[in-house]
């Protein structure tokens, strides 16, 4: 069953001779409950990719549906909101908010959906952090945790809302061999559990090994 | 709103001496707005009270009638008038001050017959001005218990109150008898029974004598009505309308004391005016101040702004979060600044001992809450313009920083 689609994506930064032309003419669909992963070398247009799946982004043309939506035509706060409910981000730099603990980051999607931190969204995000293996640190402030605990409170942030689509970008990138594999193994048992589809955009081989799908992407479209 | 409140909040906590000196700074403005209001309050209260303070602000006053032309002959007539030493009366006024006195603008109302005079003890004389109050209300209008140094103020038939000067002067003392005669040329022998000091040895002191009603009415040969009524408000600045609304009851001419006291009330709106000036710098001070703490904030927040607004954070909620930082940062600053302010004006003295020499700083009229509220309204106003960058922070650039 489809979760995504998007064909023809072109996007273009700048105009003229100075125009970059990132995506020209990129097509993709994603089936529900995928891991797929995300390849090609820098500068092809992965991030970009991911940017405009993740609505942060609008592309110069071309269609981009999710769950039978129209993204292309939406409005700001449209986006922000089917954003918000649909797709969970995972960044290299895991991004956690600093001056929050790990609860109250993993919390933030849903809070900001409820205007309050409820229980329920307290007691969902313990669980998480639980499964992510963070029990002991729960209410550690994000600035205290290690590289690795940081990105699996990202992993358990991205999850909060129970996204249909998370999207990766370089989640891996900036740990070690074995803390990458164990993000990497978590977010695979989050996919076979709860049918969550990921897309995760990597430069790693044996990352990209673990994922059930690889899409390579070059020069602005999907090469393989 | 109330989970911006909790970002708002620990934003503030997070960088805890940047927003103490934010807190203070927004403070030593506020606290220059109280200390001017009070100072500029209390001054212009002192320069009313030993001004406009202690005279009528209406006075409905009698006027010479001119005498009636009897005959029309033709052509151009010269006509000579003798002076007159004949007090103008107000025979009908005594009737309305029922109606005076209930006005809700109107404090306190005093008939009055005035005139000239002489005083004499010996072969020592003295031209006066002499006023004749209605006993109990001889503090009605000029303070006269306030300014009493020896004797009792209470104007009884027979009993003269006289100034300092004069009474040195004439080498009086109280309990003494001295003969006042009137322009009418009616005299009467009266007791000193108080002495009063108004100024350090000028005009009041020299030249007021001030008897009881009965006693001017046999001075001037008046048995009925009175020369003028003397009416006090509760707020000088509605002198003009208490005058209009008085002559549109009684009839009678009632002037306002800003006809003649035009200068003054000049100086005061002057005076006022700087203290404007004043607060008017202090808020922009205080907003500058916000306005460029919070856009540093916005900017090196830039990168969680993003995050929060990638994570499903609206435009608004970014907006609530740095506003609401402003409305902190002017309710902490506010509070701190009125309460400094208030300790600061406690050691001055309240605004009944004012005396001359001293810094006439009004407490009660440090418009703390004024402050307070126009500081929250400013320090909002001054984080408008960084939220609504904040919420324009495009969330790809600032997770890429």
């Amino acid at each position: 069953m489809m979760l995504l689609g998007v064909s023809d994506l072109v996007k273009t930064f700048g105009e003229g001779d100075t125009a970059t032309h990132v995506l020209r003419g990129l097509n993709l669909t994603l089936e529900k409950g995928q891991m797929a992963a995300l390849l090609g070398p820098s500068g092809s247009g992965k991030s970009t990719l991911l940017t405009i799946l993740g609505t942060l982004m609008q592309p110069t043309s071309g269609t981009h549906q999710m769950l039978g939506v129209d993204l292309t035509i939406a409005s700001d706060a449209e986006l922000t909101q089917f954003r918000n409910r649909h797709i969970g981000f995972v960044f290299q730099f895991h991004n956690l908010l600093p001056d929050f603990t790990a609860l109250e980051n993993v919390i933030f999607p849903t809070a900001i959906r409820e205007g309050r931190e409820t229980a329920a969204a307290r007691t969902r995000g313990k669980e998480l952090l639980t499964r992510m293996g963070l029990a002991g640190r729960i209410n550690f402030a994000s600035t205290k945790l290690s590289g690795g605990q940081k990105q699996r409170v990202a992993v358990a942030r991205a999850l909060m809302n129970a996204p249909e689509l998370v999207l990766a970008d370089e989640p891996t990138g900036n740990l070690d061999r074995a803390s990458a594999l164990q993000v990497m193994e978590l977010i695979g048992q989050i996919n076979r559990d709860e049918g969550t589809t990921f897309l995760i955009s990597t430069h790693d081989e044996k990352i990209a090994a673990t994922c059930s799908r690889q899409i390579v992407v070059g020069d602005g479209r999907v090469t393989g | 709103m109330l989970y911006a409140l909790k970002f708002a909040g620990r934003y503030l906590t997070a960088s805890k001496a940047q927003t103490a000196l934010l807190v203070v700074g927004v403070a030593v403005g506020v606290f220059i707005f109280i200390f001017t209001s009070a100072l500029i309050g209390g001054l212009a209260e002192f320069i009313l009270s030993r001004t406009a303070g202690d005279m009528s602000h209406v006075t409905i006053e009698a006027e010479a009638t001119d005498p009636a032309l009897l005959i029309t002959p033709p052509g151009t007539v010269l006509l000579v008038q003798e002076p007159s030493t004949e007090t103008p009366e107000l025979r009908a006024a005594i009737s309305f001050l029922p109606l005076i006195e209930a006005l809700p603008e109107v404090k306190a109302v005093s008939p009055q017959i005035t005139g000239a005079g002489f005083l004499r003890r010996g072969t020592q004389v003295s031209q006066v001005s002499i006023i004749g109050l209605e006993p109990g209300r001889e503090s009605a209008i000029l303070d006269l218990d306030g300014y009493l140094v020896q004797g009792d103020a209470r104007l009884r038939t027979g009993a003269v109150v006289l100034g300092r000067s004069l009474v040195e002067d004439m080498g009086l003392s109280l309990g003494q008898t001295v003969q006042l005669q009137s322009t009418d040329g009616i005299d009467a022998a009266l007791t000193l029974t108080g002495i009063y000091q108004i100024g350090s040895g000028g005009g009041p002191d020299r030249r007021m004598a001030y008897v009881s009603l009965s006693t001017a009415r046999t001075l001037f040969a008046m048995p009925q009505g009175v020369s003028r009524i003397e009416i006090k408000l509760f707020d000088i600045y509605a002198a003009d309308g208490a005058a209009l609304r008085i002559e549109g009851l009684t009839g009678l001419a009632a002037k306002s004391w800003t006809e003649d006291g035009a200068q003054l009330l000049e100086a005061l709106k002057a005076q006022a005016q700087t203290g404007y000036f004043l607060k008017t710098f202090a808020m922009i001070t205080i907003i500058i101040g916000v306005a460029s703490a919070l856009l540093l904030s916005t900017y090196r927040r830039r990168p969680e702004i993003g995050i929060m607004r990638a994570m499903g954070a609206s435009r608004n909620f970014v907006v609530a979060v740095f506003v609401l930082q402003g409305a902190l940062i002017g309710v902490m600053g506010g509070l701190l600044g009125a309460g400094v302010g208030y300790l600061a004006l406690l050691p001055f003295p309240t605004r009944e001992a004012f005396r001359s020499g001293t810094l006439p700083m009004d407490i009660t009229q440090g418009s703390y809450d004024l402050a307070i509220i126009l500081t929250v309204i400013g320090a909002v106003a001054a984080s408008i313009l960084p939220a609504r960058a904040a919420a324009r922070v495009d969330p790809v650039t600032a997770i890429g920083q």
